[in-house]
């Protein structure tokens, strides 16, 4: 199967194919070939993939109506819903929403967390404080999610406004993509800061994913 | 704009000045509102209002279309940049001319955290009001709040946070005050993204400031009533 554009999984998300799952994954688009490939590599067939706009990102208040949303949608179709968020800036209300959803979610603050691994990610926090993290998709989706919405691409003079606190750019790699490295590279050159290359693999998003 | 079209500030009359002034604010543009202001002063306006009619009344407009969505975090940047530079040349006439002073505000972004975009942007809209904004800047212990409060005897302390993980540190900081006995003396105002006035309240501050526009009328409120009540 040809893999999701990031253009698609960042604007309109992943559609979900026929069901041939018991378990539906609603997860962020930054996240669809992670998880696909995880997928894949297990032969996990009882889950199945849908994915809402990666941007919504960029408005974190309007996570948790639409993972709600997506919930009663396709709650009568499936045995169970688990949805592939952590918190993602929505201060506490996606977990609450879930609650009162009764469905599941991913433990942790954000994907830089769980990718890193919860536990590691809060151990280290105290001392990297001052890191602006990058995942595989947000390489890739780096003008999407940095340079167009926050306007750095017209006014380049509103980085150190930005970025003037942050001391490196950590890119979490999930997979070993030399062409991915280099990118990521290029963008802490343009945010003005460190690199630091770090593989983390899909980390907690893995082993969360496994007790499915 | 070709040179013809090219509008000279010092033609304007005050109020049309004042009304492209609130243009070039809604525009970023710095160079242009350093100008209108010394034209302004130049003609003999009080520095105050300057701040006041011109500055704060663009701002105004600015954050009004933020919230309501019309203008997004780099078009307010480039007006809060433009704004800066506007009372940069102010501050020291205001101080030298004196300006009504509504309250003081100890401001900071809590421990771990490192962004201070809104922070800022409430400082400045704060000074703006007339408020005296003693600004901590970012990284800020429980132990920075306390003896800044000690020091300089704000009205308001104002916390700010971005990340989900560092919010809770404001209620360390509000935790402490109460343990201290010194919670009710002064007004506690929080804000940042991932806050709500859930939050707010479960924490145990006075408001949630959604944004600039918003921290300023509260505190204002909120400084009107304790006046009220030392008067009472």
């Amino acid at each position: 199967m040809k893999p999701p554009s990031d253009c698609d999984l960042t604007e309109t998300g992943l559609p979900l194919a026929p069901q041939t799952g018991r378990i539906l994954l609603i997860a962020c688009g930054a996240l669809a070939r992670e998880i696909l490939d995880l997928k894949e590599a297990n032969g996990w067939s009882h889950l199945d993939l849908t994915c809402l706009p990666a941007k919504l990102h960029l408005y974190p208040e309007k996570i948790t109506q639409e993972v709600r949303a997506a919930v009663i949608k396709h709650r009568d179709a499936y045995d169970d819903i688990f949805v592939v968020y952590a918190d993602c800036g929505t201060g506490g209300l996606l977990a609450a929403e879930c609650e009162k959803l009764g469905v599941q979610m991913v433990a942790g603050p954000h994907c830089y967390s769980f990718f890193e691994g919860n536990d590691r990610f809060a151990a280290i926090s105290e001392d990297e404080f001052t890191a602006f993290y990058l995942t595989d998709f947000l390489v890739r989706q780096f003008d999407a999610f940095i340079m167009k919405p926050m306007g750095l691409d017209r006014h380049p003079e509103l980085r150190d406004m930005y970025f003037g606190n942050y001391k490196k750019l950590v890119y979490q790699a999930q997979t070993d993509d030399p062409a991915l490295t280099a990118k990521a590279q290029t963008c802490a050159e343009t945010l003005g800061l460190a690199f630091e290359r770090r593989f983390t693999g899909y980390g907690d998003l893995e082993t969360t994913l496994r007790t499915l | 704009m070709s040179d013809e079209d090219e509008i000279i500030l010092a033609d304007l009359d005050d109020e049309e000045l004042v009304q492209q002034m609130f243009d070039d604010l809604y525009d970023g543009l710095r160079e242009e509102i350093e100008e209108g202001v010394n034209i302004l002063i130049a003609r003999g306006w009080i520095p105050y209002d300057v701040l006041t009619k011109a500055l704060v009344g663009g701002m105004t407009i600015v954050g009004a279309d933020f919230r309501d969505g019309i203008l997004f975090v780099p078009e307010v940047l480039l007006a809060a940049n433009a704004m800066k530079g506007g009372m940069a040349i102010l501050k020291p006439l205001l101080a030298e001319t004196g300006a009504p002073r509504v309250g003081k505000m100890v401001i900071g972004t809590v421990k771990g955290d490192i962004h201070d975009i809104g922070k800022n942007l409430v400082s400045m809209m704060m000074e703006g009001a007339g408020f005296e904004v003693v600004d901590l800047g970012i990284n800020n212990s429980v132990e920075a709040y306390l003896e800044a409060m000690e020091t300089e005897g704000p009205d308001i302390l104002g916390m700010s946070a971005l990340l989900t993980t560092t919010m809770p540190y404001m209620k360390v900081v509000i935790d402490t005050m109460i343990e201290q006995g010194i919670r009710d003396d002064y007004i506690v105002l929080v804000g940042g993204a991932p806050l709500n006035e859930e939050f707010g309240k479960a924490i145990g501050a006075d408001a949630y400031c959604r944004d600039a526009a918003v921290a300023v009328e509260t505190a204002k409120e909120w400084v009107g009533r304790k006046h009220n009540n030392a008067k009472a």
